[in-house]
């Protein structure tokens, strides 16, 4: 591939874009089947309560009911992890949490299934509930699950790599600091909805899902059916961040009506139920410890996290090692330490949300790290690039580092944003800041063990030329359907927007774990490269054994094979095509990736390996009113490493969105809680989504480090483009005003306050 | 229930609706018109918005009855066979559309916006979409593509 690239670099259009523009494209709840009923789900008022009985008869004897279930209908654990399957389809014996799911109906209509509900008796026995994961470390008597050890503690990491002692030993200045990061939400537009249909012994679930792989396994699993009775089709999805990357309550409730009534059964999740189904961003409360130099050198760093988890494992274990695991970089810590805890609380489930588990120490850090900078008189720019890492290294926790454009990241945003130039010489009342970052493109393990590709893909090429690309990757709004023709595309030689793509099926399309750890375009791009060179040799064998040439001799760009010779030829694709169907039967090749063993010699090694790393650094610019302490962003400026930017116009919305979804969790969203448990706002209107008069244009430089092992050279650039912004914005703020804020999302009275505490110490 | 007769889309129709049924209903579950997306159901979102008399409004919070005499554009009715309207061309091509939720309403108010404004300012065009929520793409790309189509004009 030393030519110049036919496609890629250059802007491709979505694969489904028409569709999406002129409203053809099925969402879930798009989809109709007929005799479909509708399903709907009973949820705890109480925060934490036993479940003494459930009378269900009332509701099974109104007219126009065709099925009700609760939790006994399917009592087998679930979860998304392995090591942490504690929820139910249906609550069995237990609620933890306002919202909690009991029962559900299915109904000719939703009138009636919601007049079902109300029908259906249950009789609680209220427990006390906790809401602080403080009192969640300690409380005995509570027990959120009976498996816990002590008190409500799922789980707690304690790491060390590298003489951390002598680290700080050899400080010439250390700085602790406590920080704390409020839960987000993820809020895709588009609310959950899954429709089930259970025929000849069959299951067939279409839903917005970002796993169909995993939530094949588990719809097995809990409905006692086998793997290959199960069929998970994700249609069209609108947004996920996350949200969408476990199996669900409302999947195994449609699935189990189904099984019931016969007949077809769609759960819409209200707005309301999609803010109570969460999985979102853990509240975070975090302690660091930094040693540096004189000059600002790192020496040592240790890291405290406390997981406020909400009732259910969900990713939680995941988010805690990465909470430590991802402070290694983007900066060379020569010796580090990390305690993580993560606790129950009554609250819905905190899961994984973009740029899972990485966003709140990110914050923390670099916050902290402006501090050490300034308490050192160091520029916040010449800190990072001091400490910035290098490409082909190790981190002290064994993470590989392969290709690294970090200090292109800082170089390029510091001069777009004249930071040296501009930075202290603002109006009163503005600042500037910085922030860097590091993200993995995709978990260097599956999440259940296995020794199998954790990509596949399979290509078919028909005597008309047709190429379609099969992959169990989930495209969620992101664009990865548009990613493998793109890919598929470059190595046929066949314009992408020609390339058919059949994805997140279970049935038709060979698996991939799903849209998860940032993982797609590296992993699901890695196996369509595969299976798409196979295709090619395939075709180029027949073509050179026609014509009395070697294959190497042949080339395959835009659509024609150029076949040397006196005078040159050419075949269309087409033709080749056919005729190497003519001489060895169907085409088709098959590809799969599975990431190089990565994972560290220890307990928790596994979490934290990545194939590559993207690396970000995002300039802010900010006004502070004084006197109202509102904060308007002004600019961001966001560098981001991804390797290569495969389709340029599809990666910088990327960049700008995780961007806008990263201020918007530092200024506005707030997913909290009133102290009896419910939902504080459980409303678009309400848990403030940023509109566009609320956000600023987001400047995107695309720094392309040419990764070895990513397709192409690309690596991720959805998630880790999240992490900077809040750093940024919180370092500006101190510079338009001098105020430190270490609890985010941050609002104007904190800003006053903050105001106020500086005017009494002068 | 009570019949009502309307203009969808340019085509004369008649249907019978339940008194509380809202627009968003009729059009997607008696029309199968699914394009008008229902986010919250709360009129905090915008994706169900259609354009009423020319108008947007949130087909989530208007009662199908009241749409008696009107006439009622949905996403569906914007484009000419194969040929795209200008603003779902700039969509596309601008790279507007993430997931695409949000994208039938934000059209609609776009072509709205563009019709009593024909070029109107970047605040403008931000002020006229802040009713429609976006949470993939940031907005940035969606303000370029409504000035693209104001200059494809």
């Amino acid at each position: 591939m030393s030519k110049e690239f036919q496609w890629i670099g250059k802007p491709t259009l979505r694969y489904d874009g028409v569709a999406r523009v002129t409203g053809h494209a099925l969402y879930a709840d798009d989809l109709r089947l007929p005799g479909m009923l509708v399903g709907k789900i009973l949820r705890s008022p109480h925060a934490h309560a036993r479940i003494r009985s459930i009378d269900t008869s009332r509701a099974e004897a109104l007219p126009g009911v065709k099925a009700v279930a609760t939790g006994q209908d399917a009592p087998v654990t679930y979860g998304i992890l392995p090591v942490s399957e504690d929820e139910y389809a249906l609550a069995v014996g237990k609620v933890r949490f306002v919202g909690d799911e009991v029962a559900a109906v299915a109904a000719v209509d939703e009138e009636t299934a919601l007049r079902a509900l109300s029908l259906i008796e249950v009789d609680y026995e209220v427990l006390p509930a906790i809401f602080d994961p403080h009192e969640a470390m300690v409380r005995e008597d509570v027990k959120i699950h009976e498996g816990t050890k002590i008190a409500n503690i799922e789980r707690q990491a304690s790491l060390s790599f590298g003489d951390v002692e002598a680290g700080f030993a050899s400080a010439d200045y250390i700085r602790e600091d406590s920080f704390f990061k409020g839960a987000a939400t993820h809020a895709p537009l588009e609310p959950h909805s899954a429709m089930a249909h259970f025929q000849d012994g069959k299951l067939t679930v279409w839903t917005s899902t970002q796993v169909p792989h995993y939530l094949q396994r588990y719809l097995s699993k809990v409905l006692g059916l086998a793997q290959d009775r199960v069929r998970v089709i994700k249609p069209v999805l609108g947004g996920g961040f996350g949200g969408k990357g476990e199996p669900l309550p409302l999947e195994f409730a449609a699935s189990i009506l189904a099984r019931k009534s016969g007949r077809p059964v769609k759960i819409t999740y209200t707005r309301e139920e999609v803010f109570l189904t969460h999985r979102g961003r853990h509240p975070m409360h975090m302690k660091l410890k930094t040693g540096v130099k004189s000059d600002g050198r790192i020496t040592a760093l240790h890291f405290e996290s406390l997981l406020d988890g909400g009732s259910y494992g969900s990713y939680g274990v995941v988010t805690l090692y990465y909470s430590g695991q991802l402070l290694t970089g983007p900066y060379v810590i020569p010796a580090y330490s990390f305690k993580a805890t993560r606790v129950n609380t009554n609250k819905p489930p905190c899961g994984a949300q973009r740029g899972h588990g990485a966003v709140q120490p990110r914050f923390a850090f670099e916050v902290h790290l402006d501090r050490i900078a300034s308490d050192l008189g160091i520029d916040p720019l010449d800190i990072r690039l001091k400490n910035a890492m290098e490409s082909d290294t190790r981190t002290v926790n064994e993470l590989r580092i392969t290709s690294c454009g970090f200090r292109e990241c800082l170089e390029r945003s510091a001069e777009k944003s004249s930071w040296k130039e501009r930075r202290g010489k603002l109006p009163e009342g503005r600042g500037m800041g910085m922030a860097g970052s590091i993200y993995i493109s995709g978990a260097g393990l599956p999440i259940y063990f296995n020794p199998m590709h954790h990509s596949n893909v399979r290509i078919e090429v028909d005597r008309s030329g047709r190429v379609t690309v099969f992959c169990g990757a989930s495209d969620i709004g992101q664009g990865s359907d548009t990613m493998l023709a793109l890919v598929a595309g470059e190595v046929l030689g066949v314009p992408p927007e020609l390339v058919r793509v059949v994805s997140a099926d279970t049935d038709t399309t060979p698996v991939d774990l799903g849209s998860y750890s940032s993982r797609v375009t590296f992993m699901a791009g890695n196996a369509c490269h595969a299976a798409a060179t196979e295709v090619r040799k395939r075709i180029l064998f027949a073509v050179a054994e026609e014509h009395g040439v070697s294959s190497e001799e042949l080339d395959l760009r835009y659509h024609l094979v150029e076949i040397p010779g006196n005078p040159p030829k050419t075949m269309s694709f087409a033709e080749a095509a056919a005729l190497a169907e003519a001489k060895g039967g169907m085409v088709c090749g098959s590809g799969g990736y599975t990431p190089p063993k990565l994972a560290g010699k220890y307990r928790g090694g596994g979490v934290g390996p990545s194939p590559a790393y993207s690396f970000s650094a995002y300039v802010a610019e900010v006004d502070v009113d004084r006197e109202t302490g509102v904060v308007k962003v002004l600019s961001l400026v966001a560098a981001h490493d991804l390797g290569r930017a495969l389709n340029p116009p599809a990666a910088e919305g990327q960049v700008q969105g995780a961007a806008v979804m990263g201020l918007a969790e530092t200024l506005f969203e707030r997913n909290d809680f009133l102290n009896t448990g419910q939902h504080a706002s459980p409303s678009l209107l309400e848990y403030k989504v940023p509109t566009a008069l609320d956000v600023p244009d987001v400047l995107p430089i695309l720094v392309e480090s040419v990764d070895p092992e990513g397709p192409f050279g690309a690596k991720e650039c959805g998630e880790g483009t999240l992490c900077p912004a809040i750093p940024a914005v919180i370092n500006a703020i101190y510079d338009a005003v001098g105020i430190w804020l270490h609890d985010a999302p941050i609002t104007p009275e904190a800003v006053l306050n903050a105001l106020r505490r500086q005017r009494q110490k002068e | 229930m009570r019949v009502i007769r309307f203009t969808l889309n340019g085509d004369p129709v008649e249907t019978g609706v339940r008194t509380e049924e809202t627009l968003v209903q009729t059009l997607r579950e008696r029309f199968g018109l699914t394009g008008t997306k229902q986010g919250c159901d709360l009129g905090d979102c915008g994706a169900c918005t259609v354009l009423f008399d020319g108008a947007p409004v949130l087909s989530c919070l208007m009662l199908s009855s009241d749409a008696e005499g009107h006439s009622v554009q949905t996403i569906e009715g914007l484009s000419n066979g194969e040929k795209l309207h200008p603003l779902q061309k700039a969509f596309l091509e601008e790279g507007a559309v993430q997931c695409g939720y949000c994208t039938p309403g934000m059209i609609l108010t776009a072509k709205a916006l563009l019709e009593s404004n024909p070029d109107p300012s970047e605040h403008e065009i931000r002020r006229a979409l802040s009713g429609n929520l976006c949470r993939c793409t940031g907005y940035t790309k969606i303000v370029s593509a409504v000035k693209k189509a104001v200059n494809s004009d």
